[in-house]
């Protein structure tokens, strides 16, 4: 482990600060609230020269990953930033940069989608992403975003995976509160991220090669999508890996999930992003009250770990999924519906059900979770599960 | 890099190039457009000035030129677009439709 420098500082600061450690060959990016700090800081550190990377201003997302495809075919490293609308309106290059295979790195701070407008967080924008071939990591903390931020890179840019990676924060709340933040020094994060080694890159001129041709009909486009699958089932091993890697280099465990009280728990919460803080602070004050509540959450949503959900709620009775993120129609909110996928297989099925809260920012009060902690234990005790979706707090 | 793609029709997934990427240069010559058109190009030598113009328009390159001379239309690779009708100054590109009689693909 190496020494590092703590500072207080922002999410956004310090994914400005991973970026630049990363250094990019390529950034082509757009501001949107609340994503802007980190393109605005990042900006700075080019023009004063802290960074030698190609800094493209573009006049929408819809460009600006538009040339971070064009930058990454052509062999650079390449990283941009992103939120809410401006995701949605990179829609079709999400999947252009997966089905290209290429290593894009993209920091998403998580915020509603419109309509009613709204810039405060929930996860609406990276969930309504989710099948676009991206892997997805979330950080509960400034800390996980600049840790994230960096890891993500070495996945992206492995041989095994070469697949685009978002590296999601939530909105204001971790990209705008400043956080406790242990910073590597620039020549660790040089030596763990290494230099990006394009094969079949547009730039090199003695191999020539076509990027982005034809696949149509009777072409072998399902076997391009089999080969995408097969690439993001391998980044499963790739992101452990390089977790493990980091952790020896820094000192702090990554897991795709994270436990806290799981070993003896009856009832438990799954949850992603800055929420877990709230809901482990008040299982906390459970078990001081020998209640037996643990919580779960995920770090890595795709691939999603389904594996190791399954393992850490074997022995639950009743689990709580609190989604930041509606699917509507479905029977819950994105992440309700893998962590059912994940039991479907389990020899001990416990209740599930799922909480829709926080969306656009509403407040997540202490006593919402008090309450699905309550639901929770009500029905280990043999109370009968609620019908859910359950809006967590809404009138 | 010369690239062997004659078993494609039995690659499995990860046997083709990662992310459909074409490993050789120039190979569009072996994607037969022509099949595509539904009229084709037809040049009066009379009226014909041989400014090139078509030649240059020509987004598939079948218009096939010697000693600075247009001669043929290349009907391999013409996909039947008419911009070298519709650019040629003195009108002497004409597209006339393509019947059940194809002509002979050269
Ligand atoms: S019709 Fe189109 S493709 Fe054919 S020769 Fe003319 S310009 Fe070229
Ligand atoms: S543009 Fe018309 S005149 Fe000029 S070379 Fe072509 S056919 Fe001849």
């Amino acid at each position: 482990m190496v020494e590092q420098k703590v500072v207080a500082a922002t999410g956004n600061t310090v994914v400005a600060e991973a970026m630049r450690q990363c250094k990019p060959d390529v950034v082509a990016a757009y501001p949107i609230t609340p994503q802007t700090t980190i393109v605005e800081e990042f900006a700075a550190f080019v023009a004063k020269g802290r960074v030698h990377t190609e800094y493209v201003t573009v006049e929408s997302e819809h460009s600006a990953m538009s040339a971070c495809i064009g930058a990454s075919a052509a062999g650079a490293r390449v990283m941009t930033a992103t939120s809410s609308q401006g995701l949605a309106l990179m829609w079709e290059e999400l999947y252009i940069a997966s089905g290209m295979r290429l290593p894009i790195v993209m920091a998403n701070a998580n915020r509603a989608l419109s309509a009613p407008i709204n810039i405060h967080c929930d996860h609406s924008d990276a969930m309504g992403a989710r099948d676009a071939g991206w892997i997805m990591l979330f950080a509960e903390t400034a800390q996980e975003a600049y840790d994230n931020t960096i890891m993500a890179v070495r996945i992206a840019e492995d041989y095994e995976v070469l697949l685009p990676v978002m590296s999601c924060l939530d909105g204001f709340i971790t990209t705008h509160s400043i956080d406790r933040v242990s910073l590597l020094d620039d020549e660790s994060v040089a030596g763990f991220v290494g230099e990006r080694e394009a094969e079949r890159a547009l730039l090199d001129l003695e191999h020539p090669v076509t990027h982005g041709a034809f696949a149509g009909l009777g072409g072998p486009y399902l076997e391009f999508k089999k080969a995408q699958r097969q690439a993001i089932e391998r980044s499963r091993a790739v992101v452990k890996r390089v977790g493990d890697e980091y952790a020896a280099l820094s000192g702090r465990p990554f897991g795709v999930l994270e436990t806290w009280g799981m070993d003896d728990a009856e009832v438990a919460v799954v949850v992603i992003g800055s929420t877990a803080g709230n809901v482990r602070h008040v299982a906390r004050a459970l078990r001081a009250d020998g209640k037996k509540v643990g919580v779960v959450k995920i770090r890595c949503f795709r691939p999603f770990p389904y594996a190791e959900l399954a393992e850490a709620l074997s022995g639950v009775k009743a689990v709580a999924v609190m989604d930041r993120a509606e699917s509507f129609g479905a029977e819950g909110g994105p992440l309700y519906l893998e962590t059912r996928s994940a039991l479907y297989d389990a020899s001990n099925r416990p209740a599930v059900v799922g909480y829709v809260y926080g969306l656009g920012g509403s407040d997540v009060k202490l006593e919402l979770v008090e309450s699905v902690y309550g639901d929770l234990l009500d029905i280990a005790g043999g109370a009968a599960a609620p019908a859910g979706p359950v809006y967590l707090g809404a009138r | 890099m010369k690239w062997d793609i004659s078993r494609m029709g039995e690659w499995t997934s990860d046997e083709f190039p990662l992310g459909a990427v074409i490993p050789e240069a120039g190979n569009s010559d072996d994607y037969v457009t022509g099949g595509w058109r539904s009229q084709r190009p037809e040049r009066d030598d009379e009226k014909c000035t041989q400014c090139l113009l078509c030649w240059i328009v020509c987004p598939d390159s079948a218009i096939r030129v010697q000693d600075e001379k247009v001669t043929t239309f290349d009907l391999k690779h013409c996909k039947g677009c008419g911009v070298c009708a519709n650019e040629c100054p003195v009108d002497a590109i004409t597209m006339v439709p393509e019947g059940c009689d194809l002509p002979e693909v050269k």
